[in-house]
């Protein structure tokens, strides 16, 4: 009982969470301030406690599963959330149906954690569903845009697809070697053709979530018709999420193939970089802009992911992601502060910014340059590694070509830093007030861009609880 | 003397300057700073030459190490010979200059001077690191600021110059960090340190991939041709502490980059690929040269004379002797000093005209003797004209290259010389029709120098006298340093 308490922590008192917020709604008696307030308290709280009591260990015959860099993942993604919380506050309070939506949300969190933790296949499904389909709800949840609804379509089609094929991968993966177990699949694995196929068919439903070239074509989209808040989520914690189970099952469960995999990373990671990063070019749209960045980005991701290094891999990927969320969530939620209040999305409105915003342009900036990699900022530290050790592979050719993806993704940042700080406008976007609290958020994501990469001691104690 | 103190006194201006409320207040600040950074260089300067004459012969002096991502094998190394602390000396003297020069900036003056003493953070930080990771790190810092500051404060086709600056440097450090993975990887021990890295001998396959990626990453920095298409376009449009920063500092970031982690790295490497380093840069020298005839606008022609100038560098790299190497890296000073103080020149005279056509002015010196005598130094610097330090260091050059018997150097060296000829052509073309003849009219009224310009002129041309008049000093100071990075090279003769 004691063990089932320690190591479920992080679900049980998100679960707790959950039960509350739906005996608020049923209750009716809060108004949507003081319970954001509420909310935003008990999600600090949830994130706090990520760092108390916590063991090691599996619980249901190995059905669950629990490490201290699994801990690490799920506070990593429990700070996500509390960030969202706070920095989409304008948009909360106007919501009507506000108290759903973090059920909606942290419901997804509840799956991505179990998602996480999953040692055995049938949970492993289990949980991705649990992961994915509020989401599809949270996409609907700008009730009187048609876009809107028509994301949460593409969404909901695409993950029954993804799903399909996933269970399909499964279903041979048991074929093959008679096990559901993770523990046991790779000692049953010898990397025979109907193996292959199974990987293949685990590998494409993990592209689809991950939106990686050729199975992106939902993401913009979605990103575009979803409130902010609901794309930001899918952009920093579904992708977090979902690359950190990516890497934990290709490194153990099909450790056996690692040379088969490592090629199709390498493949489908310069496709992914290729076109994420050429179709944001042409972007006019931030968050379709956002959308296509986000998809290059998940492409380096792939680049650490492939040094299939124990150690190094899964530190770097860890560690660029805790980055990324930072850097993804300040240009979400500067987008979102200038949005909510002007309804203005456009890369050209965004002209002249600088003048009337300086606040708002620092943290684009710095959001810019992490995510372009360009020193000081952690992002700089970030690529760097995923690139350290995706190169320990030696292929200077797929290295190199990931070096020169990071000059065209620089080149599409520069573009809307150009927008913010040189050109002029006639009109451009009038002062901005932001919420208080998103205004902490920004200033905590903006810190974090920047002091991440300097304090070394971030990465040592990532790789300490390997 | 602790070296982090080159990177804590920029970052500290850096961070009041961000405090302050009104303009004076930051230039206060950033003109304080820039003075603090002259002075510890100058400490710098005699504290190494006081270790050195009390007969510490180590390679590299006061070096520190602080742990930094010790998992990769990163450590903040830091230390200095004489090269370095030549290059430190260089970055000080700009420094305090372009913020003289700065004084009138009225448009977001708190984030220009932010990002002024940023870039002299970079570059003081780039020219002190002994470990590649962070010399990469700061290699990639100036880049940022560079960018701004051309597309924020510049002039004519700003955006297009900012975009085209930032994208080119940034693929010369992608190369530069292709390379450097390739030398992480390739020895017994992972490691980014530079001496220990100078220890381990990489092997020849690694060399022959690993030295043309760095030697062309960080020869975009410093006008490789064919990769130097940046030089005119970022220069002219920069504004004048700007473009000061940009041929002052930042292209001998690369030829920095290249001496230090290139050939002394890869001795090997450097070797098998002299002949097409030579080929290069004496196209660069003698196309920049023409190209610079042709050039109309004052702050083209020197930013075309700077691809020549930089040619030099190039070529007393690719030489690979000991004077060449030696003349190499006095051409990086004497040319970052003329180059800046041209630039400075350029910008003091473009204020009062507001025209930078030199066929639309005449006569300048009549209204303005102190800046157009200034323009006339700096020209003869720049011709190489004997007592100032243009000639030195591009004479150790030609002595270091005409040290190769063969043909195929000698034939290099002699059209490397001819530039000069051109050099004198343009140089005295432009200087004499600003400066001579009837004044033109609608310029009666234009004033002399103000005291910071002035103190900024004057500075610069105090560093380019002492070297034209007393070469040695400096080249005692780079010499050794140079014979280090050649000791793994041997001339065939």
């Amino acid at each position: 009982m004691n063990d089932f308490l320690t190591l479920m922590k992080p679900e049980l008192v998100l679960t707790g969470i959950i039960f509350l917020l739906l005996f608020v709604k049923l209750g009716k008696g809060i108004k949507n301030e003081p319970l954001l307030l509420i909310i935003q308290v008990l999600l600090l709280l949830n994130f706090l406690s990520g760092f108390f009591f916590n063991e090691e260990g599996t619980l249901f015959d190995g059905m669950y599963l629990t490490t201290n860099m699994i801990v690490l993942q799920k506070n990593i993604l429990n700070l996500s959330v509390y960030l969202i919380s706070l920095l989409f506050a304008g948009w909360f309070k106007k919501s009507e149906h506000m108290p759903e939506f973090f059920m909606l949300m942290l419901s997804a969190l509840l799956g991505m954690f179990f998602l996480i933790s999953s040692g055995n296949l049938l949970m492993f499904f289990l949980a991705l569903e649990l992961a994915t389909i509020p989401v599809a709800a949270m996409a609907n949840f700008d009730l009187d845009k048609k876009r809107s609804s028509e994301a949460a379509m593409k969404m909901i089609l695409s993950s029954a697809f993804s799903s399909g094929i996933l269970l399909f991968g499964i279903s041979l993966v048991y074929g093959a070697t008679g096990s559901i177990s993770f523990a046991e699949i790779p000692l049953l694995l010898y990397g025979t053709p109907l193996e292959i196929l199974a990987l293949v068919f685990l590998f494409g439903a993990f592209a689809f979530k991950l939106s990686i070239v050729p199975f992106h074509l939902w993401t913009a989209d979605v990103y575009e018709g979803a409130p902010m808040a609901t794309t930001s989520f899918l952009s920093v914690v579904s992708k977090g999420a979902v690359a950190f189970v990516f890497m934990a099952t290709l490194y153990k469960v099909f450790q056996p193939m690692e040379t088969v995999w490592y090629n199709m990373l390498m493949i489908l990671s310069i496709a992914t970089m290729i076109i994420g990063n050429l179709f944001a070019l042409r972007q006019q749209n931030i968050k379709r802009f956002l959308a296509f960045s986000s998809i290059a980005q998940v492409g380096f991701i792939m680049v650490g992911i492939s040094s299939s290094h124990p150690v190094e891999g899964v530190t770097s990927v860890v560690y660029f992601i805790l980055i990324y969320i930072f850097s993804n969530l300040a240009a979400f939620g500067v987008a979102a502060a200038i949005a909510s209040q002007t309804n203005k999305e456009e890369i050209d409105d965004y002209k002249g910014l600088y003048k009337t915003n300086p606040f708002l342009s620092w943290v684009l900036a710095l959001a810019l340059f992490s995510l372009a990699g360009i020193p000081p900022t952690a992002g700089f530290f970030g690529k760097l590694f995923l690139l350290t050790a995706g190169a320990s592979k030696g292929s200077y050719l797929f290295i190199t070509i990931t070096a020169l993806n990071m000059i065209i993704s620089l080149y599409y940042y520069l573009r809307v830093i150009r927008s913010v700080f040189m050109e002029k406008n006639e009109k451009p976007i009038e002062k901005i007030k932001i919420e208080p609290s998103a205004k902490l958020a920004l200033i905590i994501c903006g810190a974090a861009i920047v002091l991440i990469g300097l304090l070394s001691w971030i990465y040592d104690y990532i790789q300490s609880l390997i | 003397m602790n070296l982090s103190l080159l990177i804590l006194l920029p970052l500290l201006t850096a961070i009041i300057i961000l405090l302050m409320r009104n303009a004076a207040q930051v230039k206060w600040v950033a003109l304080a700073g820039a003075a603090l950074q002259f002075v510890l260089a100058f400490v710098l300067l005699f504290t190494f030459r006081e270790q050195r004459a009390d007969g510490n012969t180590a390679q590299m002096l006061f070096e520190t190490t602080y742990n930094w991502f010790p998992s990769w094998g990163i450590s903040f190394h830091l230390g200095v010979d004489g090269i370095s602390v030549a290059m430190i000396l260089l970055t000080a003297f700009v420094v305090i200059a372009g913020v003289l020069v700065s004084w009138n900036v009225t448009k977001m003056t708190k984030e220009f001077f932010f990002l002024l003493i940023l870039l002299s953070l970079g570059a003081y930080g780039f020219f002190i690191s002994l470990d590649l990771f962070i010399l990469f790190f700061f290699l990639e810092i100036a880049v940022i600021p560079k960018y701004l500051l051309i597309g924020i404060w510049g002039s004519g086709k700003k955006e297009y110059s900012a975009n085209k600056l930032a994208l080119m440097l940034m693929g010369g450090s992608a190369l530069v960090l292709v390379g450097m993975l390739g030398i992480y990887f390739s020895g017994a021990e992972r490691s980014f340190d530079l001496m220990k890295l100078s220890q381990l001998n990489i092997s020849y396959q690694t060399q022959m991939i690993c030295f043309p990626l760095l030697f062309v990453g960080f020869g975009v920095f410093t006008a490789l041709f064919p990769f130097h298409t940046w030089v005119p376009d970022g220069h002219s449009s920069a504004p004048t502490a700007g473009s000061m920063f940009l041929a002052g500092i930042s292209m001998k970031l690369g030829g920095y980059g290249c001496l230090r982690v290139a050939t002394y790295l890869m001795p090997e490497g450097a070797q098998e690929y002299a002949t097409i380093i030579i080929v290069l840069s004496v196209i660069a020298i003698l196309y920049g040269a023409f190209a610079t005839m042709m050039q109309k606008d004052l702050k083209y022609i020197n930013a075309y004379s700077s691809v020549s100038h930089c040619g030099f560098v190039l070529l007393g790299i690719g030489m690979l002797t000991k004077t060449s190497m030696t003349g190499a890296v006095m051409q990086m000073v004497s040319h970052g000093l003329m180059t800046a103080l041209f630039f400075a020149v350029i910008g003091m005279i473009y204020e009062r005209t507001h025209t930078r056509q030199v066929s639309e002015m005449g006569g300048l010196l009549k209204r303005m003797p102190f800046i157009i005598s200034i323009l006339f130094i700096v020209g003869l610097c720049s011709l190489g004209l004997p007592g100032l330090s243009g000639f030195v260091a591009e004479m150790t050059v030609f002595v270091g290259s005409w040290e190769h018997p063969d043909t195929f150097s000698r034939v290099a060296t002699i059209l490397a010389c001819l530039s000069i000829v051109v050099t004198a052509v343009y140089i005295l073309r432009a200087v004499t029709k600003t400066a001579m003849g009837p004044l033109t009219t609608g310029f009666e009224n234009l004033s002399d120098a103000t005291w910071n310009e002035k103190l900024a002129a004057l500075i610069l041309v105090a560093g380019i006298i002492a070297i034209g008049i007393a070469p040695f000093w400096l080249n005692d100071l780079i010499r050794p340093g140079a014979e280090i990075i050649m000791q793994k090279i041997s001339i065939p003769k």
